[in-house]
């Protein structure tokens, strides 16, 4: 392979802080009560910032980041898979959720010790799974107070006052209700700081992930999986926005001294929704052919936050900060922040597939790829749904795409000779042999 | 140039080889457990046919699911390249190329220069390959061989209901129960086939002309329900399961030209 690298590459200098952030998340909430803090529950789709106003010794536990360190585990994901299964919950529902009901039902924690019950479930509602979720962790753990807001108010392209409202209405609820569960008094100055915080991290996300329009790409996916997580744990945290600014910098850096993810980017893919955590090699794989994944909607847009730039590209959105605005109380600061967060890509395609087959024919053209990986995932409803109807949009557009069948939490579905042999016949379409020889 | 095109597949092993694009000779044994003693076999079988000697050979290629573990040569093209090449080879017009093996379905869509499209795969399904019928035939106690003419003896369709190997097996149970004739149960099996190939088939899109190649495609009954689902012409070229080998032969020439 040496002989073939066209581009000279080099580890990620902030590679390291991301695995030691994430741990650190994972052990603060465990030890939170030790700490005499609170614990709560909820999606990583949730307004996270807003428990932040109960004090800086509040930590969290974001669902599906959790699952899917389950799942990257398969020994300790099939026993909690077979747990789940036990307990009477259907094979075909969210892998997700088996896998975190799994680990609530033999009371392990993926990163040791006993499951660390929450204080409290803060959850909002995006697909129908996550209407349940929380219902059964609340079962299991023989009763746990749970807030859970709608967000069904349309795509962001049909926005309107009153949707804002029907939100804005909805947290300062919220705000009341953790008050009376957990008997503090609520701060506000706190949640303007994790407001501030996230719209820090999913703007600067956007900004990372167009640095890889660049040819040849400053990132894969499968590394950029070790870093957007930290946007599904803890986006209105200070330590997490600082740490992307400082990913930034660096990404930057890597592009303007053309310092590549791999040395030997011939072909440029993008994937889809959550991938088979538990056999990432196939990332791997695909490099063996020059092929690099420089992402995905779901990578791009399940954190990040974009819009359309003047020239007509799509870029990180101006934060509220960056247009001059000062937030200055509760309300305007959750104003802003519904109104973010609606705007969110990932959000927009639980409403329409026409929606995301936009979105992806719009990363295909300005990321220059040559092609298209689709996970028919039967572990996520959410995410799946519409995939079949994205693939003739794609093909329509001119784009090749291979699909392949998965499950991003479920090892069972996923057959790993099978889909290699899929890229195989993809990667020959495509005019590229093993080793890069094209 | 000789070059030889060797297709190891599921069931059986098959060699082409092709000087000029003229096919000087074939051979085909059944895999066995030992393909690399099988695929030696072949070899024999084609160079025996064509009247020469190994050392002729000047450029191998190895397709099919077991292409990895061909003993002449690392060279490799995918099933779904192979049976492109093969087919432009001999149906120029040939735009969709239906591969059912023993082990797998394949649609493939392609252009006038036999370059790939678009594919699929039914390989998660039994019901949707050449070993359902294996299977059926067994359960109708006839030689496989005799499903397909039996099927064209057929008086009305009955439907197949089942989505898996497993269950439409207890369904043509059911089927023999109720007395159902055996023509019909036959139609009723290739029908089934046939009707889980064409949702791949859709799926990649195809125009005219199509052609049917692999094992299934000598089978008289199948490539009659293949017709009746698409509602079209469907080719079957001559010797359809070496046309795999055929692609392979072809992209060695390619490659040592
Ligand atoms: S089905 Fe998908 S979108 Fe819904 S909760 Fe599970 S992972 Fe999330």
């Amino acid at each position: 392979m040496a002989d073939k690298a066209k581009y000279k590459t080099a580890p990620l200098k902030c590679w390291k802080k991301a695995k030691e952030l994430r741990l650190k998340y994972y052990e603060d909430y465990a030890k939170a009560h030790e700490r005499g803090g609170l614990r709560w529950a909820g999606g990583a789709w949730s307004f996270s910032a807003i428990p932040s106003g109960l004090g800086e010794d509040v930590w969290s536990l974001t669902s599906e980041p959790y699952a899917a360190s389950i799942a990257f585990d398969k020994d300790f994901s099939l026993r909690c898979l077979e747990a789940a299964e036990k307990a009477s919950y259907a094979r075909d529902l969210c892998a997700y959720m088996r896998n975190y009901w799994g680990s609530i039902i033999l009371n392990e924690y993926a990163f040791g010790g006993p499951f660390p019950k929450p204080d409290f479930i803060w959850q909002d509602h995006i697909c129908c799974s996550h209407a349940k979720w929380y219902q059964v962790v609340s079962d299991l753990e023989g009763g746990i107070p749970h807030f859970c807001m709608d967000v069904s108010v349309g795509p962001y392209n049909e926005m309107a006052p009153h949707k804002i409202d029907y939100l804005v209405g909805q947290m300062h609820d919220g705000i009341e209700w953790l008050e009376e569960t957990t008997g503090r008094i609520y701060d506000d100055d706190l949640l303007i700081e994790a407001v501030k915080n996230e719209f820090r991290t999913t703007s600067t996300w956007a900004e990372i992930c167009s640095y890889n329009k660049h040819v040849p790409a400053p990132l894969d996916e499968k590394s950029m999986y070790s870093l957007y997580v930290l946007g599904t744990l803890n986006k209105h945290d200070r330590q997490v926005a600082e740490f992307y600014q400082e990913l930034r910098d660096e990404v930057k850096e890597r592009v303007e001294q053309g310092i590549a993810a791999i040395p030997n980017e011939q072909c440029r893919l993008m994937s889809d929704t959550q991938p088979p955590w538990g056999f990432l090699s196939i990332f791997r794989y695909m490099e063996e052919f020059g092929a690099i994944s420089i992402g995905s909607l779901y990578t791009f847009g399940l954190i990040g936050i974009w819009e359309d730039k003047p020239d007509g590209s799509w870029g990180p959105r101006a934060t509220p900060m960056q247009q001059g605005i000062d937030i200055k109380d509760r309300d305007q600061a959750l104003r802003l922040y519904a109104d973010w967060t609606l705007s969110k890509p990932e959000w927009q395609h639980f409403y329409s597939p026409h929606l995301k087959t936009e979105m992806m024919i719009r990363i295909a053209r300005e990321w220059q790829l040559n092609g298209i990986l689709l996970h028919y995932n039967r572990g996520c409803e959410g995410l799946s749904v519409g995939i079949a109807e994205n693939r003739l949009g794609l093909i329509e557009a001119g784009f090749p795409v291979m699909a392949f069948e998965g499950n991003m939490g479920d090892e069972r579905e996923f057959d790993e000779a099978r889909v290699k042999v899929r890229f195989d016949t993809f990667m020959e379409t495509l005019g590229l042999k093993k080793n890069g020889k094209s | 140039m000789i070059s030889a095109g060797i297709d190891i597949g599921a069931k059986t092993v098959k060699t082409v080889l092709l000087e000029d694009g003229k096919i000087l000779g074939k051979g085909l044994v059944p895999a066995g457990l030992d393909t690399v003693a099988s695929t030696k076999q072949t070899l024999k079988r084609a160079l025996a046919a064509a009247g020469l000697t190994v050392e002729k050979v000047e450029g191998f290629m190895a397709t099919g699911t077991g292409r990895k573990s061909c003993p002449f040569t690392d060279a490799e093209i995918t099933e779904v390249g192979a049976a492109a090449k093969g087919i432009n080879h001999v149906l120029e017009s040939c735009r969709a190329v239906i591969d059912v093996g023993a082990e797998e379905g394949r649609a493939v869509r392609c252009d006038a220069k036999g370059k790939v499209i678009d594919f699929a795969f039914n390989e998660k399904c039994a019901a949707g390959a050449g070993t359902f019928a294996e299977g059926m035939a067994r359960a109708l106690e006839i030689p496989l061989e005799e499903l397909g003419p039996l099927s064209l003896k057929a008086r009305q369709a009955v439907p197949m209901n089942a989505q898996c190997a497993v269950f439409a097996e207890s369904e043509v149970v059911t089927l023999i129960h109720n007395k159902t004739p055996r023509e019909d149960i036959a139609r009723a099996v290739l029908d089934a086939i046939a009707s889980r190939i064409i949702s791949m088939v859709r799926k990649v899109g195809f125009e005219k002309d199509v052609a049917l190649i692999g094992g299934m495609a000598l089978n008289p009954g199948f490539v009659e329900s293949m017709k009746r689902g698409l509602e079209m012409d469907v080719h079957v070229p001559e010797d359809p399961e070496y046309i795999g080998a055929l692609g392979a032969a072809l992209a060695a020439a390619e490659q040592t030209t």
